[in-house]
């Protein structure tokens, strides 16, 4: 599904991923860990398309399709969601409608008619009751005033919606109590299936715990140092991410 | 590819006029300039009873005095009022009976513009008179009208068949030297509309005059009267487009709302008339006179879309005149590459326990200008007086401005008087969240611009809500590459 082959990227003149590789097949769950700074979420921006980031050498396939030339929101009409570590406010937008935009654009995209209301809203209810959502919640302006939690659990909830073949969580875990977790990862959870992978961004070994990964990986300067199963996180948690830096790359 | 503030810049200043055609329609126009003989000779074209023409000629002797007014902040070429012709009817006159017999050269005109008539006849509830260059050329739904008491017609076929009404009411909101403009409005208007609720009705439609400016050099100059008897109410939708024009078109209306005891009128404006290109050629200027008076626990709402003119200088005021009366101004205005825009409103409180309520909403791109100067003024004797003022501006790109001038004069101490007021700007972020979805950069501007105007665009009744929104768009978005 997605093949990453030497990816470089920079921003302003900063260089920030000095060669990532990474393969993610339908049906996986690919966990990147990694401290601070180290370019976790400066990958996911790139895959996503954020035109901050130049890519300066490697490249980024999708479905058979080099992602270079497309723009973020081809991207995201072909099957790419990235759930943000802090999502935006737009005030007077209201979830629903935002999410009916985002709907439609992306069946116009693939020549299809906008979508029904009635199915809109059998799509909503559906989604809404899988994440344990208040449908009042759904009339609020988009982010405006939502709690950490709710934030979050909007952007699964997009994701839902969207059904995305292939879901970055960007630090979805952070700013979450634990039942907001429990939440956002059975979400996570109902809607995984084999056709479709995630990539989680995290910094610790918490969400992986509701979430089981097929893989770990562990990123340090803008390289994968380590990958593994799951146990790596584990592995991680309990010695810190130090004896990774130290280690030779593999 | 990043997609920076420059860009999203170039991108606007790209949207050309959508509406940009000019109808061939065979005119009368008067030759240009203005003069007592001008004036005279209007009023006969309109075949006017004698005290109007003398009410007319003692506005332009009262203009003749005056000079412009340069508070505003906005800076143009002061037109040359010798050099516009004061009159201009389109040729085929005799009133229809029905569409088909409308000349067919308008009716694609209006077709072009998304508002055939056909389906603005079928659209449930709305009637509707147009204006094209001065004289109504179709009046639909007047029989419905008639039935309730209603009277809905040209400001000329008013002071023809209810100069009582007519005689009684203009200028008694906006005097005939109320300012330049207003005077120039009251010496030389062509036409207009004229609306009478009376007392207990509530008019079953809404309301709605399309206004165009289709001669070139044609200044137009529309006088609007809407008079609602005790305890009626009614709802009226103005929407304009404008085909585009080299030389600035100037257009100064007048409106004047009478709300009598209990009444309430509820007056909508789309604004879209031609803004003049990317260099800031060219362009509609429009100075507008809109003022209504509440009587005992009256109401007036202003609701108005501005995305046209190269000019604007409008102030829909209300003069809360009786007790318990309510004034309210809902606005946004937009304005994009050189457009210039100083608009607000003034809420004069008179009576007791009086309430205003000021929602503006302020969108500026490109290098454009604009301005918000409202006036809320609590007279001595208005006790309890109450206003809410809420003023937002949006910004897009670094060229634009935004700027604020809210005056308040309080001379009651029992007033409560609320100000707020944010500017914001439309962030990268924003952007690429909307991308992400899927949603394209010039779809994203209009959800973005649309939520922010949301409060005001909920005011406006449904079938122009969607207008407006359109509007928004076509002012805002450019098509991309």
């Amino acid at each position: 599904m997605l093949k990453i082959k030497d990816l470089h990227a920079r921003v302003e003149d900063k260089d920030i991923l000095k060669g990532i590789n990474l393969e993610v097949k339908p049906g996986e769950v690919h966990a990147i860990m990694g401290p601070n700074g180290s370019g976790k979420s400066t990958l996911a921006s790139v895959i996503a398309g954020k035109e901050d980031f130049e890519i300066t050498q490697g490249s980024i396939i999708f479905e058979g399709e080099d992602l270079e030339e497309a723009s973020p929101e081809e991207r995201a009409h072909k099957g790419i969601f990235l759930s943000f570590q802090y999502p935006v406010e737009i005030p007077g937008v209201s979830v629903t409608n935002f999410m009916k935009t985002a709907i439609n654009e992306s069946r116009k995209a693939r020549g299809l008619e906008d979508m029904p209301a009635k199915e809109m809203l059998k799509l909503i209810r559906e989604k809404s009751e899988l994440l344990e959502i208040d449908r009042k919640f759904l009339s609020r302006s988009l982010n405006q005033g939502f709690s950490g939690g709710e934030k979050k659990r909007n952007e699964i909830f997009q994701m839902a919606m969207l059904e995305p073949k292939l879901a970055i969580l960007d630090e979805t875990d952070s700013g979450l109590d634990i039942d907001a977790l429990r939440i956002v990862a059975n979400g996570v959870n109902k809607l995984k299936n084999k056709d479709n992978a995630v990539i989680l961004i995290t910094h610790y070994q918490r969400l992986l715990e509701y979430i089981i990964p097929d893989f770990v990986h562990v990123i340090h300067d803008g390289k994968i140092v380590k990958s593994g199963t799951k146990d790596l996180a584990l592995e991680l948690e309990e010695k810190g991410y130090d004896w990774l830096k130290q280690e030779p790359v593999v | 590819m990043a997609y920076t503030e420059e860009e999203l810049k170039k991108e606007l200043e790209t949207k050309e006029y959508e509406y940009g055609f000019y109808t061939d329609i065979e005119s009368e126009t008067f030759p240009k300039g203005l003069s007592e003989e001008i004036v005279i000779a209007i009023s006969k074209k309109k075949e006017e009873p004698e005290w109007m023409t003398l009410w007319r000629l003692e506005a332009f002797k009262g203009w003749k005095e005056m000079v412009e007014p340069e508070w505003a902040n906005i800076h143009y070429k002061k037109p040359n009022f010798q050099d516009i012709s004061y009159y201009s009817a389109p040729n085929s006159k005799p009133k229809y009976d029905s569409l088909d017999e409308v000349d067919p050269e308008l009716l694609d005109t209006f077709k072009r513009l998304g508002i055939s008539l056909d389906e603005q006849k079928k659209l449930a509830g709305v009637a509707v008179d147009i204006v094209m260059d001065s004289v109504s050329v179709a009046t639909t739904f007047k029989k419905t009208l008639a039935e309730k008491g209603i009277i809905f017609c040209s400001i000329s076929e008013a002071i023809r068949e209810h100069p009582e009404l007519v005689k009684k009411y203009i200028g008694s909101v906006v005097p005939t030297k109320d300012n330049f403009y207003a005077a120039l409005n009251s010496a030389v208007f062509s036409d207009g509309s004229f609306c009478y609720i009376p007392k207990g009705v509530r008019c079953p439609m809404e309301l709605s005059t399309y206004f165009r400016i289709n001669q070139a050099g044609t200044g137009q100059f529309e006088r609007t009267l809407v008079i609602a008897d005790e305890s009626s109410y009614v709802s009226y939708l103005e929407g304009c487009t404008a085909p585009s024009r080299d030389e600035n078109q100037l257009h100064a209306a007048v409106v004047e709302l009478i709300a009598l005891d209990g009444a309430e009128i509820k007056y909508s404006t789309v604004q879209n008339w031609y803004p003049g290109d990317k260099e800031g050629k060219g362009g509609v200027y429009n100075f507008v006179t809109k003022r209504g008076i509440c009587e005992k626990n009256a109401k007036i709402s202003w609701t108005q879309v501005e995305t046209g003119s190269a000019i604007t200088w409008k102030y829909p005021s209300c003069i809360l005149k009786g007790d318990n009366s309510i004034g309210e101004f809902y606005s946004i205005a937009v304005t994009n590459n050189y457009q210039q825009a100083d608009t607000g409103t003034k809420m004069i409180h008179i009576g007791k326990n009086t309430k205003s309520t000021i929602i503006s909403k302020g969108i500026s791109a490109g290098k454009s200008q604009n301005s918000y100067r409202g006036l809320v003024q609590v007279n001595s004797r208005a006790k309890n007086a109450r206003n809410f003022s809420q003023c937002d501006s949006l910004l897009m790109g670094n060229e634009c401005g935004a700027h604020t001038f809210p005056y308040i004069e309080v001379k009651n101490k029992t007033a409560h008087i609320e100000h707020e007021a944010t500017t914001s700007k439309i962030g990268e972020d924003q952007i690429f969240y909307c991308n992400q979805r899927g949603i394209s950069t010039e779809k994203a501007i209009a959800l973005i611009v649309n939520g922010f105007s949301k409060e005001v665009l909920n005011k406006l009744p449904m079938e122009f809500a969607v207008e407006a929104q359109k509007l928004l768009e076509i002012s805002l978005e450019g098509s991309v590459g």
